[in-house]
């Protein structure tokens, strides 16, 4: 039993070493990361983060992501509730294939949308704002919500909707008030899908932004390209990037695994 | 049994407008200009199918494809059995299976150009934990920037540090779903470890193994960002793979016409091969 537990502390600490390098060069000072090598921060700073939390220009990018990206996993959920539940209880002409054409978008290169997205979204006069970003996140968000979420629906037993109508219930009223609690596991596993899918992209959002939406991962490519040296500053907005999903993956730790395989366990 | 319901067209009419927005209009533009030629001020020319047979046979392409192929293989050849291993080892019950479920899907939650710009850290001869370890500790000649062998290496382990969770929890998923029944009926026939795994864990598990893989593929033969962070395609051609050499064509050097043809061959070929594999391992199940 001993030695097999060896195998995930193995990976883990393979997967810790980059976090933790990033966070360690996150509290040191352009000079000591210049300097040479070190395993731990020898003057220890916050520097690198002062400057993220009083520039403008550094907030403003965490505060547009996590706007597009809340934007984007509400409308994919609402959109895709009432989808999923017609795949899982009814049969309808086209459904098949309508469901094999929504799995395709998932499967469309990014680098094959960027440049008409572009001109899309222009030419509606949505080009540099939040909804933009959300919407067009939606083209791989809403197939893997109505994906996972029909996994969900599928295990409610029928019986659970007959009864609700035989007791004189409205569509409606059954799905918010019975159907919906019934699958809540679902929705946090679907919603915490779409968060991930729209915080980690930045293809997309770098493309349909300049300004007023930017995105973190844009204003970090600048700074990247432009102060070619300020690697604290890198790594410390690095490291902020990151506790968003460390937040969001708390609360959905235990239907984390079953969520993974999509409900179909 | 499912009824049938033509109204439930209905509850998917948001879906479908929404996606279709998103999908069939930037397709459609990709398609326009596959076919015509443009020397600016929105002038086009007709073209007919030069731009495919132009992409096709040039060398440029083809070895970009064939780079391509080789990374998406190496991916699975790899992520898949290590992502099995390691669901394998983990502990079923207790305190340890959050910790360990939590702490294997972060890598996952990080921006794909962090994840990138980690990796370039990590790695920076001299200066970062991995280059200083192997040049300096170990006197291994490593340095990304000159070699092709360390690039590639660099943005494999980089992708298994990424992803291979993702098989890991999936296998998890399966593992966990098997009765305890099973294991003690094993027990009393006597089966080695081998031959629960391959009649006991392995059925079970190929529901969501199919998923895993599918998902890997796609991911893998799409990936853009890291790889660019990383490496921006170097040294040299090294490491450019599919997406970005599109995006090079694309928005480099603005040559609409052959990214089009490009981008609608890319998105063939994922489509064909993603069917291929998705039709192969669910052929026992229609039997």
């Amino acid at each position: 039993m001993r030695k097999r537990s060896l195998i995930p502390i193995l990976y883990i600490a393979f997967l810790m070493l980059p976090i933790y390098w990033l966070v360690a060069m996150s509290f040191k000072t352009t000079n000591e990361i210049l300097s040479g090598f070190s395993l731990f921060p020898q003057t220890f700073t916050l520097d690198n983060y002062r400057v993220i939390f009083t520039d403008p220009s550094w907030y403003w990018g965490y505060i547009n992501s996590i706007i597009y990206v809340s934007l984007n996993t509400v409308i994919s959920i609402s959109v895709a509730l009432p989808a999923a539940y017609a795949f899982s209880r009814y049969r309808f002409l086209g459904d098949k294939q309508l469901f094999f054409w929504l799995l395709t978008n998932r499967m469309a290169p990014a680098a094959v949308f960027a440049l008409p997205f572009f001109q899309l979204y222009s030419s509606v006069g949505l080009f540099d704002t939040h909804i933009a970003v959300a919407l067009a996140h939606c083209l791989f968000n809403i197939p893997l919500a109505v994906w996972i979420l029909e996994g969900f629906m599928r295990g409610v037993p029928k019986e659970l909707d007959e009864t609700a109508y035989v007791d004189g219930y409205s569509f409606p009223r059954f799905f918010v008030t019975i159907f919906l609690p019934t699958i809540k596991a679902g929705v946090g596993v679907a919603a915490f899908f779409c968060f991930m899918f729209s915080w980690v992209e930045m293809l997309l959002a770098k493309t349909l932004t300049a300004v007023e939406a930017k995105p973190i991962a844009a204003t970090m490519t600048k700074t990247a390209s432009s102060a070619g040296y300020e690697l604290g500053l890198l790594a410390a907005a690095g490291t902020l990037t990151i506790i968003p999903g460390a937040i969001v993956i708390y609360f959905v730790r235990n239907y984390i695994a079953k969520g993974f395989a999509l409900g179909r366990v | 049994m499912k009824t049938e319901y033509q109204k439930a067209w209905f509850f998917v009419l948001p879906v479908l407008f929404l996606v279709a927005f998103n999908a069939l209009v930037p397709i459609m533009t990709v398609v326009n200009y596959s076919v015509q030629e443009t020397f600016g001020n929105n002038v086009f020319f007709w073209q007919g199918l030069d731009w495919f047979e132009q992409i096709l046979r040039s060398d440029r392409f083809q070895a970009a494809l064939g780079r391509q192929f080789l990374f998406t293989f190496l991916i699975l050849i790899i992520e898949v059995p290590l992502g099995i291993i390691i669901a394998l080892s983990m502990p079923r019950k207790g305190f340890w299976v959050p910790v360990c479920l939590v702490t294997m899907a972060l890598p996952m939650l990080i921006p794909w150009n962090v994840v990138g710009s980690m990796w370039n850290i990590f790695t920076l001869p001299k200066i970062g934990l991995l280059g200083y370890f192997l040049n300096d500790v170990l006197g291994i000649n490593y340095d990304m920037t000159q070699q092709p062998i360390s690039a590639w290496v660099t943005i494999i382990v980089m992708d298994v540090w990424h992803w291979t969770s993702l098989v890991v929890l999936l296998s998890y998923a399966g593992l966990v779903s098997i009765p305890d029944a099973y294991y003690q009926a094993a027990k009393i026939d006597g089966a080695s470890p081998w031959k629960v795994f391959r009649y006991i864990q392995l059925p079970k598990m190929k529901t969501v193994l199919t998923i895993a893989i599918l998902l890997r593929f796609m991911d893998s033969f799409n990936i853009y960002t890291e790889p660019f962070v990383l490496t921006g395609g170097g040294p040299g051609n090294s490491t450019t793979l599919l997406s970005i050499d599109l995006v090079k064509i694309a928005l480099g050097q603005f040559d609409l016409g052959p990214a089009a043809a490009m981008s609608l061959i890319y998105f063939a070929i994922t489509l064909l091969v993603s069917w291929l594999f998705y039709t192969l391992m669910t052929k026992d199940d229609a039997q």
